[in-house]
């Protein structure tokens, strides 16, 4: 792009600007405008909206009636070094088409070798998306990438302004950080930028008692007194360290056999949009703990292994809890942390009273400031309530802890991402609905 | 963005007149710019139309790209848009040696857009100067009618896949004396069909009688019929009559029965609507032969890319260069489908079959393997078919007529399936075919070809406005059916819906064994029913 063209630009924003705020009013200015330079609405990227206008645009369509249009996507890649997510809106523009599902078994062609029969080639059957809708499980990200921090604290962003997520109150545990603010605290003789009275007045008494205008026992005669220009006492501006709340979330979600497919999905975008959504609360100052359990539990480095990890095993659901409590416990992480475990599963559990398991609750509920659960029913599970959510509500935690515990169980099959962020409402929210 | 440098495109100018030499047709003038990846990303929602109105649709779209191009950064290396002139981009990453290539392929697509007669409605028009005058367009009515504006163009590209391109094209070279006077045109194909049931003989009895007329009276043949015809059928001017009152308004397409017919539309106040639904219209029958055309086209820019630029002598020193990025773009892919790939492949094909006479029915009549492998008429006339094909045929007609068995085992080309191994947990995909049929059935299936729906007049008035999908085999995409009718719903109602939309259609219910195979499929009419933006659905 050459000079010339740059400054056409920005003269034809500020006209822009101006046609925006209605400083020109009438219609003959505008194609007066239009006439010599008509370039101002020609620039296509000046009405480029931002996610935060479409998502406004989105919630205003229901209100005229119309159902929302925008979803929240994320591109995932996936290489060693790195696990990047990108999250970035989607839409559909729904018109006939033809559904192919039935009619039609072949879609490909393929050129070279090989006899009628022969295979070619072969993927793992457990979905592979690059790109996705909201709810999709993609491949997901590491947590030690900043890419997938500012994006997910962008996303945090938008989930808390848009979808009305609650604020979190910090519980007061705070810890100091390599992050200053400026502040007017330090001082400064002779000059500054806001002058301390009380301050200066001290030193020039202290200045004229030295001198001798000032007795004591006599009334002071301020017209006497002599002001040395070092009593001068200003304010001046410096770096202070910040305080800050801190978070430590832990992720659980049961990896068996009997979580394959939906889900998984629907547990693992929630963590996502519960993750992203603490980054905000916590201004990013979040860190996050992983662990996967089907009989026995472990830990996970990266939010990647979380999310894509699958296996055919039994379900215990307590070694999760009880490692939880291990890492807690030997870390000290709740002397300085606010502490925050979400848990989901599809409530299957082979400890049918899930005694083990409200023991270690128990324990939880000394430190924590929020748990929550998210039971994610299979559709073959039937309508009643699933092991795990039976022996919650038998136990009464859910009503004697409502400050700790909350519980959120749906079908799996039929939840869209306004289900999941609802769901989120539900585990996080301050008072029960 | 900005234009080519001029030394660049005195290059650009040599290329048109070697290309002119091999027989290429395009005007003068053509417009060239060298743009950015960035500049792509936010084009390509627009179809590449800078002056294209503003929608949200592409901003998501927009800032969709963008998220994609910071994990999968890629370099589209030219695009062509069909406008007069023709406008070109260029990556800026593009080496020289490279846009010398590119030309010759953009002058492909320059000649196809401007010589294929499935772009016969685009020619008169430059569509980019035509986008930025509907863009101010809508620009002002959004200054006035807000955000109601995107609503009408939401809903109308709602239906802007149902326009009636083919109608459009049909109608324009149609000869006016090809179609029969409506009253004929009304007796055989409506009357004696549908009105008194007749037999297929008596059908062609009466054809023949009237060709008998034809023959003997040519000027007053047809008021000698219909003179006879009332004399048995007294009630058959009446029915005609009313058969006109219903059908005399001519329409191609949804789009533009709703615009004119809509009684919301109708209303005062509201005439800007219809303006923004003829946008909408003319933007899809502008892009609706590219869609059609998309392996035949880029099968033309590759073979001419690749004949011109060989044969010119700035290629030297860059040959092996261009040997690798010319397979990049269009070898075969061992699994799916490449268009400019199998779309060069054809017209090779196409080449060598006119060059050795094979295209002629003396060929075809042979049986005798041999004879045929070894037939040459010498003939030498490929270039000739090549430049036929180029000027009227589509995707379709191409792969219809030329994919043959010879052509899929030249090419060893298959059909792919797809099997899960439960075992250890993988997908496996097989050749599955390599019969002809087998191979061109699967591509035409995925060949885009939106349903075929149309407004039944007889059942249609201001109350309800009744939609009829002619089933060809396949189902509507069930997920989009409520909105898309929510849409129809608002053009021809507004906010305050007395009325009715329905949509006739035909579903398919699979059937299936315990294991969940499925055992045959049953095609069930139904009729789906949107008021008040609620649907409702029940079998006909």
């Amino acid at each position: 792009m050459n000079d010339n063209r740059s400054i056409e630009e920005k003269l034809n924003k500020e006209l822009y600007k101006l046609i925006q705020n209605e400083q020109l009013h009438s219609d003959d200015e505008h194609q007066f405008l239009e006439a010599i330079n008509f370039k101002f609405t020609d620039d296509y990227s000046l009405r480029l909206q931002t996610i935060e206008d479409l998502l406004d645009r989105d919630e205003q369509r229901e209100k005229d009636g119309f159902p929302r249009r925008i979803k929240l996507g994320k591109i995932v890649k996936q290489n060693k070094e790195s696990n990047q997510v990108v999250i970035v809106p989607t839409t559909h523009e729904p018109k006939f088409y033809h559904d192919d599902s039935y009619t039609e078994e072949d879609k490909m062609g393929g050129a070279g070798e090989g006899e009628e029969g022969e295979v070619i080639g072969e993927t793992p059957l457990d979905p592979q998306e690059g790109e996705g809708e909201g709810q999709g499980a993609g491949q997901g990200g590491g947590g030690e990438n900043h890419e997938v921090i500012s994006n997910a604290f962008d996303l945090g962003k938008v989930l808390t302004e848009k979808f009305n997520l609650p604020n979190l109150k910090p519980k007061g545990k705070k810890k100091s950080f390599s992050k200053y603010i400026y502040d007017l605290t330090d001082r400064n003789r002779r000059f500054g930028q806001i002058l301390d009275k009380k301050e200066t007045l001290r030193r020039i008494v202290k200045t004229n008692i030295i001198l001798g205008n000032i007795e004591p026992g006599e009334e002071v005669d301020t017209a006497k007194l002599l002001m040395n220009p070092n009593d001068a006492v200003y304010r001046i501006m410096s770096p202070e360290k910040d305080f800050e709340t801190t978070a430590v979330v832990f992720f659980l979600r049961d990896y068996s056999g009997s979580m394959q497919g939906k889900p998984t999905e629907c547990i693992t975008s929630q963590h996502l949009f519960i993750y992203s959504w603490l980054m905000y609360q916590y201004n990013q100052n979040v860190q996050t703990r992983f662990i996967l359990h089907d009989q026995s539990a472990k830990e996970v480095p990266d939010f990647y292994t979380y999310h894509n990890s699958n296996v055919a095993g039994g379900t215990n659901v307590y070694p999760a809890f009880e490692l939880v409590n291990t890492i807690v416990n030997e870390e000290q992480l709740a002397r300085d942390n606010n502490i925050y475990v979400f848990y989901g599963t599809d409530g299957d559990d082979w400890d049918s009273d899930g005694r083990k398991t409200l023991n270690e609750i128990d324990q939880i509920f000394t430190y924590v400031s929020r748990m929550g659960i998210t039971i994610a029913k299979n559709s073959w599970g039937g309508s009643g309530l699933t092991t795990v959510e039976k022996y919650i509500q038998n136990s009464g935690i859910l009503t004697s802890r409502p400050d700790l515990i909350r519980l959120d169980s749906f079908p799996a099959a039929e939840t869209d991402e306004n289900r999941l962020i609802e769901g989120i409402r539900k585990l996080v929210e301050e008072k029960v609905r | 963005m900005k234009l080519l440098e001029q030394n660049v495109k005195t290059i650009m100018e040599e290329c048109k007149v070697r290309a002119r030499g091999a027989g290429l047709k395009f005007d003068d003038e053509s417009l060239e710019y060298i743009v950015t990846n960035q500049d792509m990303i936010e084009l390509s929602p627009k179809g590449m139309i800078s002056t294209m109105y503003n929608y949200w649709v592409n901003d998501v779209e927009i800032l969709k790209g963008k998220g994609q191009y910071k994990l999968y950064p890629h370099n589209p290396f030219e695009t062509v848009i069909n406008s007069r002139p023709a406008i070109s981009y260029y990556n800026d990453n593009n080496p020289d040696w490279m846009n010398i290539m590119i030309f010759y392929h953009v002058l492909g697509h320059i000649d196809f857009f401007q010589n294929n007669i499935l772009f016969e409605h685009t020619w008169k028009d430059d569509f980019v100067g035509q986008a930025l005058a509907d863009k101010r367009l809508i620009e002002k009515f959004r200054s006035n009618y807000g955000r109601w504006v995107d609503y009408i163009i939401e809903f109308s590209r709602g239906i802007d896949n149902l326009v009636g391109y083919f109608t459009k094209l049909a109608k324009m070279n149609l000869p006016k004396n090809m179609n029969p006077t409506p009253k004929l045109d009304y007796y055989f194909s409506e009357f004696l069909e549908k009105e008194i049931n007749a037999p297929i003989t008596e059908f062609y009895k009466e054809i023949d009688r009237f060709n008998k007329l034809l023959e003997s009276n040519s000027l007053i043949a047809e008021q000698i019929f219909f003179s006879d015809i009332k004399k048995i059928y007294p009630e058959f001017e009446s029915k005609f009559e009313r058969f006109t009152a219903i059908y005399s308004e001519q329409y191609i397409d949804i789009i533009e029965f709703i615009r004119d017919n809509s009684p919301f539309l109708k209303k005062d106040g509201n005439d800007w609507m219809r303006a923004v639904m003829n946008i909408v219209r003319d933007t899809a029958m502008y892009f609706a032969p590219q869609i059609r055309t998309k392996t035949i086209n880029e099968g033309w820019a590759s073979y001419w890319h690749d004949t011109m630029f060989r044969s010119d002598d700035r290629i030297s020193g860059y040959e092996s260069e261009y040997a690798v990025l010319n397979s990049m773009v269009t070898s075969l892919s061992r699994v799916g489908y490449n268009p400019y790939a199998i779309g060069l492949r054809l017209l090779q094909y196409v080449e060598y079959l006119g060059d050795t006479g094979k295209i002629t029915w003396d060929f075809q009549k042979i049986h005798n393997a041999e004879l045929r492998e070894s037939y040459d008429s010498k003939k030498k006339e490929g270039k000739q078919y090549l430049f036929d094909v180029r000027t009227n045929f589509s995707d379709l007609m191409l792969i219809n007529t030329f994919i043959d068995q010879d052509f899929v085992d030249f090419h060893n080309l298959f059909v792919v399936g797809q099997r899960i191994d439960p075992q250890r947990g993988k997908m496996q995909y097989y050749v599955k075919s390599r019969k002809a049929d087998d191979y061109k059935k699967m591509i035409i299936n995925n060949m885009y070809h939106p349903p075929y729906i149309k407004v039944d007049l007889s059942k249609t008035n201001d109350s309800l406005l009744y939609l009829k999908h002619h089933f060809e085999g396949k189902q509507l995409y069930k997920q989009y059916i409520p909105e898309t009718l929510m849409g129809i719903e608002f053009l021809w109602q507004g906010n305050n819906s007395n009325a009715l939309i329905q949509l006739e259609t035909t579903e398919i219910i699979p059937k299936r064994d315990n294991n969940g195979e499925i055992l045959s499929l049953e095609y069930r009419p139904v009729l789906y029913t949107m008021k008040d933006r609620k649907l409702s659905k029940r079998n006909l």
